[in-house]
């Protein structure tokens, strides 16, 4: 018994050093990513473009955080993008023009806390109709969240017929002000990234720590199994979509907050970034396998390596190809990192 | 190489594996075998789950290669970099697991990269007529347009078989496990096949756990044990004791069931009355069924592929919400809900695939077995860990579990212990009635005494048990009382001494002779 602890343990050893290496890949890529803007980009330590690598850091991270969810159900949400903009021009509106009710000829202005609790709940509402689009229709995810992003991208063009709502201070009349506490720094931190960190810790708690997480990861894993052993599988994933446009939303007020001005065309491709977050973090586009903290780290590579190539003059079309590259060499790491997994856990079970 | 290839030139053998080693990073798959291939035989190998032998057959199909060791055939040594090269061989195999396209149809599986084509393209025609043709000759007229997603295991079984059959120059057939998802009836065609493959000199090498079957069908057996050859011998000069013994060590057989209580007086806790489910097409999966299931009995349920089986669990889990007649639980009424709502009433499924019904192959073994039960363990929304660890291992003890660390892969267990899994994720829930269907299906004689003996405790501790089985020695081991289905009928009820093998054979054919 002894003997054959021993040998486990030897032969073990030199496989999982490269196992941890492998899986800490992104995070050893994004310390390399770090060191080489601290000396290929002049202003990179500065701490004003700190400030600035974390907000948007923030911002791709909060939207990767509830795509890292929809995913790891197996599913896409291209809506997210479109929300953030069409949530940014319902607070600018409320903001700068009030709720017009004509049948009491009045105008209902709402003070800032009362408006973000309704492009909240609005960003939830759109991610329940992507949820019960896919699951009561059975339309695939990436068709249903296509058609919302076209949806909710038109609203945000028709709010103000493509206009920008500007200068969104409100007034201490009307008691809406405050709205850019939001784009800003408490001390010296920026409150975008705050709420990132509240919302990756009770996403994180709720992915592990409860049995709704366990049954979003195995919807992914095995979406029949998990019917079969009970799990209500439409509801977790309607739940799932709700949190992604929920988290677009609030995305949505930052943005808004942090130009103090809201654009229609604000968020555009942002979809993508935060799928790139997601899948550098190390979530499985097959669903099933995928952590919170993964999606940060990757959201911080992408925001990195975004803000990093334009301090160092590279050229924006050369950005592109180079954000490409590394999305695909990360999937590409991935699959090699699951086939290395599997075949260890093959091994295991012939040794038996 | 000539001397050491002596026996590979012989005529009577046409595949030699020489001294295989299989190592894997600390442990030895296959340790020094040798195994022949003979001509125009049946060569069974056999072995408990994890002996080595689909290791074995892997190599010979070029999956993998080994670590140490030769191939050779007709005395030339070979060497497969990949399946497609052993193929060119004439090496075929038909899996465990089954690896056909479930999106595509009958026909498109069975051509699959081996298409015959007309002026560059597809001649669909040759295809279809190929496929008739072949489907004929297994007795198994299936329309080869029909999606091979919507066949039943059974039926899928045999267009791998089909697709085996197709291939030119064929001289080596692997099968492994090929009946684990045939019923009595389509195992005899089959066997008609193996005969005539035989005949015209095409090896089969053959792995079952089902040793009747190898006492049958078998020329010659190989018994592997913990990756190493124990015994060799022609199968007439064997019996089913020296196999047992030679795979297990000591010998084993299935726990005899004691059939002296009298269920009748204990409270009848599940009732079915005039249960009936339309099939697509016209006609019934399932026609006016009734049956009653006591407390602490254990139900089996026979009947050929297609009979309906299946489709009562489907119909009491609430996954058939277009079926007619009642349920009575406990007496009352039992309208059927939602999946999740019928486990909540008592009921659990072990389901008949468990690899794509029954696992989250993504999750740990742990979790799959928590899975149903997680939500009891969880305190304000939050799992209590130590509540739910303690559960697990619980369970895990509780139906022996060969597992050093929940928190392990699950492809990382064996087959029967895989199993075991399902079956723990099911009584976690603490269910009135267990639904099991096939529990013995693809695992080793071992596993499936232990699964046997936890089909038995439970029923002792008053849980009221439904078992599906197309193994008619295993279902007369474990069932108190036989349900036979035909057709969607129901064609019989045997209880004690009316058991036997005939009485069940006979019913299960009653319902194909009233149309």
């Amino acid at each position: 018994m002894k003997n054959i602890a021993v040998k486990k343990a030897k032969s073990d050893a030199p496989s999982s050093l490269g196992m941890i290496l492998l899986k800490g890949r992104t995070f050893i890529a994004l310390i390399l990513l770090f060191i080489f803007f601290s000396f290929t980009a002049q202003n990179f330590l500065n701490p004003a473009s700190l400030l600035l690598i974390a907000k948007h850091v923030a911002l791709y991270g909060i939207l990767g955080i509830g795509m890292t969810y929809v995913i790891i159900t197996g599913g896409i949400d291209l809506s997210v993008g479109a929300i953030v903009g069409l949530g940014g021009m319902i607070a600018g509106g409320l903001i700068d023009e009030g709720l017009p009710l004509q049948m009491f000829g009045v105008n209902l202005y709402f003070n800032v806390p009362a408006i973000c609790l309704i492009v909240i709940l609005l960003g939830a509402l759109i991610g329940a109709f992507n949820g019960l689009i896919i699951t009561k229709f059975n339309v695939a995810p990436f068709i249903a969240t296509l058609g919302m992003m076209y949806v909710a991208r038109g609203f945000a063009m028709l709010r103000s017929n493509g206009a920008t709502f500007p200068n969104l201070v409100g007034s201490a009349e009307l008691g809406n002000t405050g709205f850019e506490f939001w784009g800003g720094n408490v001390g010296t931190i920026p409150v975008a990234a705050i709420i990132l960190i509240i919302i990756a810790i009770i996403t994180a708690i709720i992915l592990k720590k409860t049995p709704t997480g366990w049954h979003i990861l195995s919807i992914g894993g095995n979406e029949r199994a998990a019917k079969l052993s009970g799990v209500k599988v439409n509801k977790v994933k309607i739940l799932v979509y709700v949190v992604s446009g929920a988290c677009a939303a609030v995305v949505g007020i930052i943005t808004a907050s942090q130009l103090v001005a809201a654009n229609p065309s604000s968020g555009e491709s942002w979809e993508m970034n935060a799928i790139a977050a997601t899948v550098l973090g190390g979530t499985s586009m097959a669903g099933g396998i995928g952590t919170i903290g993964g999606t940060i780290v990757g959201a911080f590579v992408i925001g990195i390596l975004n803000d990093g190539m334009v301090m160092c003059g590279v050229s924006e079309f050369w950005q592109m190809v180079i954000k490409g590259v590394v999305i695909v060499l990360a999937v590409i790491v991935d699959q090699f990192q699951r086939n290395m997994q599997a075949k260890m856990a093959l091994q295991q079970r012939s040794s038996k | 190489m000539e001397n050491t290839t002596n026996s590979a030139q012989n005529p009577e053998v046409c595949l030699t594996c020489e001294t295989i080693d299989k190592i894997y990073p600390g442990t030895k798959a296959l340790d020094n075998v040798s195994f022949e291939v003979k001509t125009g035989k049946v060569n069974v190998l056999i072995g408990e789950n994890g002996a080595g032998k689909s290791t074995l057959m892997k190599i010979v199909a070029g999956i993998e290669s080994p670590s140490n060791g030769k191939l050779y055939m007709d005395g030339k040594e070979v060497s497969f970099k990949n399946a497609a090269e052993a193929r060119a061989m004439g090496i075929g195999i038909i899996h465990q697991e089954l690896s056909l396209f479930p999106n595509l149809n009958v026909y498109q599986n069975i051509f699959m990269a081996n298409e015959h084509t007309k002026n560059g393209a597809l001649d669909n025609k040759e295809h279809i007529r190929l496929a008739e043709q072949v489907l004929a000759k297994l007795e198994y007229p299936i329309d080869p347009n029909t999606i091979v997603g919507d066949l039943r295991v059974g039926q899928q079984q045999m267009v791998e078989i089909a697709r085996n059959l197709v291939q030119a120059g064929l001289r080596i057939l692997i099968m492994d496990e090929p009946t684990s998802s045939l019923s009595s009836q389509e195992v005899e065609v089959l066997f008609k096949i193996i005969n005539e493959l035989k005949a015209s000199g095409i090896s089969i090498v053959y792995i079952s756990h089902r040793l009747e079957e190898i006492m049958r069908i078998g020329d010659y057996v190989t018994v592997l044990r913990d990756g190493k050859k124990v015994a060799e011998d022609d199968v007439k000069n064997i019996s089913v004791s020296w196999i047992v013994q030679n795979m297990v060590g000591t010998d084993k057989s299935y726990a005899k069931k004691e059939k002296n209580i009298d269920f009748s007086k204990e409270e009848v806790v599940l009732r079915a009355e005039d249960l009936c489910l339309p099939k697509r097409g016209g006609g019934w999966l399932l026609d006016h069924v009734n049956f009653e299931l006591h407390k602490g009995e254990i139900l089996g349920i026979y009947g050929l592929l297609g009979a309906g089986r299946t489709e009562i669990f489907e119909c009491i889990m609430g996954m058939r919400p277009e079926h007619t007649g009642k349920f009575y639980l406990h007496g009352e009424e039992m309208k059927t809900g939602t999946i999740a709502q019928q486990i909540d009433k008592g009921f659990a499924l072990v389901p008949e695939d468990r690899q794509r019904e029954g696992l989250v192959q993504t999750l740990n073994i742990g979790k799959n077995i928590s899975l149903s039960s997680m939500e009891r363990y969880a305190k304000g929304g939050l799992i209590n860990r130590k509540k739910e660890s303690e559960a697990v291992k619980e369970a895990i003890k509780d139906i022996h579990i060969k597992v050093a660390d929940a928190t392990l892969p699950i492809l990382s267990l064996s087959g029967g212990n895989q199993q075991k899994v399902v079956i723990g994720k099911g009584t976690l829930t603490n269910p009135q009635i267990l639904l099991m269907d096939e529990p013995s299906r693809g695992i080793d004689i071992g596993a499936k005494t232990e699964v046997f003996d936890i089909i038995n405790q439970y029923a002792a501790r008053g849980v009221s048990i439904i078992v599906i089985s197309s193994e008619l020695k295993e279902i007369i081991a474990i069932a108190d009382r036989i349900a036979v289905l035909s057709n969607g009928l129901l064609t019989g009820e045997f209880q004690g001494d009316e058991i036997n093998e005939q009485t069940l054979v006979t019913a299960s054919y009653k319902g194909h002779n009233r149309t």
